[in-house]
């Protein structure tokens, strides 16, 4: 009987979520950053001064940066374009989610290949704003990373081209996947769910704009649904 | 309807010409007739298509047979892996990373291990960087057997699949006689491998390495200078390099628009900057530079397999730390301390520190990141793969925009996606 509660209590937590991170968080990871040990830090510091919020090293030799999220933008055009740092290459966006009402991490993950140079950059944005400006137009890289973000945590990227879903469904109704408070199984039960995959139209498949290249012939649909 | 006008790019006629060498006809770009451009028309590609080489889904609008334009859809084999990896302990995680790319599942396996080494600040012994190179060369050969075979298959060569599969097959085995299992290998732990080289591994690498140079010539001598081959892939889904970077394009397919970055070369890890391998760079970006470039690669990959067997060390294949490592079966059988280390090792997981690592290897497919966030506890509060195939994907309408329909095979073809790890 014992093991059957155990049981019972382990399910229950796949359908809340996971728990919360134990991390203060206040205080981000690694010990505090000598700008001296990265030119693009001190270079950062020198030019934008109080959008830059924190310097650290995390693993031994990997400098993560803390900035303003409102100056993103701005700070990586200028990472992008400035000779002396020249981070052609954007390799990766992603967020970070740590629960408990925290704010969610944007994390840029840059790499100069001249210079043969690695920064990581990350942003802070609360719970009730999550936007910032799309990287978009400085790195085409940065499209479908930025749809991935949108579709599992939910943020906003202000001035991207084509912000919609890239792995769930774009009728997808249940939130997003990557944050803490997303059960694991999901929200809805497994019939509701498979309801909701029967009952979709041939119209579901196709975004707005592609139907737009179809033609009138598969509007019929959409205008019944009007 | 409406109607929108298209700019023709380029037609292209290779024949065989009398003395049977190939006659490029000239690329001509054809004038631009409003009587010849029409209606438009939607054709959707996929998901069960099996040349989109998995469950990708292609839109693709289409004035007569020039594609205008191409819209992805990916996420039919979302699995949520990162999403699963937050419910596991550090070690539970390794069997997911060889489901996402299920043609080099070692290189996943390592790249994995490494990154939170890295984040634990484990150095693992000299034997395992050594064999971890190894497999991650071999597999880097194993998955572009496949590539080459698949592509020729789509282009219509049946003979060249058949040929790299053979070879395949010997890697199945090396790959079952290391680990018990063919494709989902779950090789690594964190601090060394799940289990040591089996007898007459090293023996199985050599004969293999041998027969498959020769299959590799063999390919070529079907292909390099295929008439059918060349004008399939020559100057059809071009990028530049700068547009190849602005894209993120990596690996073969950013080498061959002639880039030369490769993270063993510019951020090597476990000595790589000690062995002696060339690096690959196309010129024009088109799909026959990358075919010249993974060509290359494996040839490259087997010399560095060679370089490994060579400077093998023996010793140890694990850490020496029993925070990591479990203790030996026969301890664990016959001493209560052991067990209960045992029990807790494997019921409670390993405490990384609190911490992030964001670790970049070369696969076979381009750069591959893992990127990993710990509170302190025996699960990871983030794990994030930046699959090289998602990005790669990405550029798919960029290159085939303009170019024919029967093109968009080639291209997707040739950029060696798959889609285990674009949809993760």
């Amino acid at each position: 009987m014992m093991a059957d509660k155990d049981f019972e209590a382990g399910l229950g937590g796949l359908d809340e979520g996971p728990a919360a991170s134990a991390t203060d968080p206040e205080t981000p990871f690694g010990e505090a950053g000598d700008a001296a040990d990265h030119p693009t830090v001190a270079a950062l510091h020198e030019r934008f001064g109080a959008a830059i919020l924190h310097h650290g090293v995390v693993a031994g030799d990997e400098h993560v940066v803390h900035i303003q999220p409102e100056r993103n933008a701005e700070i990586l055009r200028w990472l992008k374009e400035d000779p002396g740092q020249r981070y052609l290459y954007l390799s990766d966006v992603t967020a970070v989610d740590f629960g408990g009402g925290r704010p969610l991490e944007v994390v840029y993950q840059l790499w100069s290949m001249e210079l043969k140079r690695q920064i990581r950059l990350k942003a802070q944005l609360p719970l009730a704003a999550l936007e910032i400006d799309s990287a978009v137009p400085i790195w085409q890289a940065a499209n479908w990373l930025e749809r991935e973000v949108f579709d599992l945590f939910g943020i906003t990227f202000r001035g991207h081209p084509d912000l919609r879903r890239i792995m769930m469904p774009d009728n997808y109704a249940e939130g997003h996947p990557l944050r803490k408070d997303f059960p694991l199984r999901g929200r809805f039960s497994r019939a509701e769910q498979t309801r909701r995959a029967l009952s979709m139209e041939v119209e579901d498949y196709y975004t707005p704009e592609e139907l737009g290249i179809a033609g009138d012939k598969h509007r019929h649909g959409q205008e019944a649904g009007a | 309807m409406s109607k929108r006008t298209v700019e023709y790019l380029v037609t292209r006629n290779p024949e065989m010409g009398l003395d049977g060498r190939p006659v490029q006809a000239p690329v001509v770009p054809l004038e631009h007739d409003p009587e010849l451009t029409g209606e438009h028309m939607l054709l959707n590609i996929g998901p069960q298509h099996p040349a989109t080489h998995g469950v990708l889904r292609l839109v693709v609008e289409l004035d007569g047979e020039t594609v205008v334009r191409c819209i992805p859809h990916i996420g039919f084999l979302h699995s949520s892996f990162e999403k699963l990896g937050e419910y596991r302990t550090w070690n539970q995680i390794i069997p997911l990373t060889d489901r996402m790319d299920y043609l080099a599942p070692l290189i996943y396996n390592c790249a994995y291990a490494m990154a939170v080494e890295k984040l634990m600040g484990v150095e693992v012994t000299e034997r395992c960087k050594v064999v971890r190179v190894m497999l991650m060369e071999m597999d880097r050969v194993f998955s572009h057997l496949l590539w080459i075979g698949t592509t020729a298959l789509d282009i219509g060569a049946m003979t060249v699949f058949l040929y790299t599969f053979q070879e395949r097959e010997r890697v199945y085995d090396l790959h079952e006689a290391l680990t018990g299992a063919r494709i989902t290998t779950s090789a690594t732990r964190i601090g060394g491998m799940m289990a040591d080289l089996p007898p007459g591994f090293i023996q199985g690498v050599r004969t293999w390495i041998e027969s498959c140079r020769r299959t590799l010539d063999e390919v070529e001598t079907l292909l390099s200078n295929n008439n059918l081959w060349i004008g399939r892939n020559r100057d059809v889904g071009a990028i530049s390099a700068e547009d190849a970077i602005d894209y993120g394009l990596t690996g073969p397919n950013l080498r061959a628009s002639g880039v030369p970055y490769d993270v063993r070369r510019d951020r090597p890890y476990y000595d790589y900057e000690s062995y002696d391998f060339d690096v690959p760079v196309g010129e024009h970006g088109d799909c026959y530079d990358r075919y010249l470039c993974r060509m290359e690669e494996m040839r490259q990959s087997m010399n560095i397999i060679e370089q490994a067997i060579e400077r093998l060390p023996d010793g140890p294949i694990n850490v020496d730390d029993p925070r990591l490592i479990l203790p030996g079966k026969k301890d664990v059988m016959t001493d209560m301390a052991s067990m209960i280390h045992h029990f807790k090792l494997v019921m409670e997981g390993v405490n990384a520190p609190a911490g992030e690592s964001w670790f970049g290897v070369e696969s076979s497919k381009g750069e591959l990141g893992m990127y990993v966030v710990s509170d302190g506890g025996s699960k990871p509060v983030r794990w994030r793969v930046r699959g090289p195939s998602f990005i790669n994907i990405s550029a798919l309408p960029k290159m085939v925009e303009g170019h024919l329909l029967a093109d968009v095979i080639t291209v997707n073809a040739s950029l060696d996606i798959v889609l285990g790890e674009i949809d993760r």
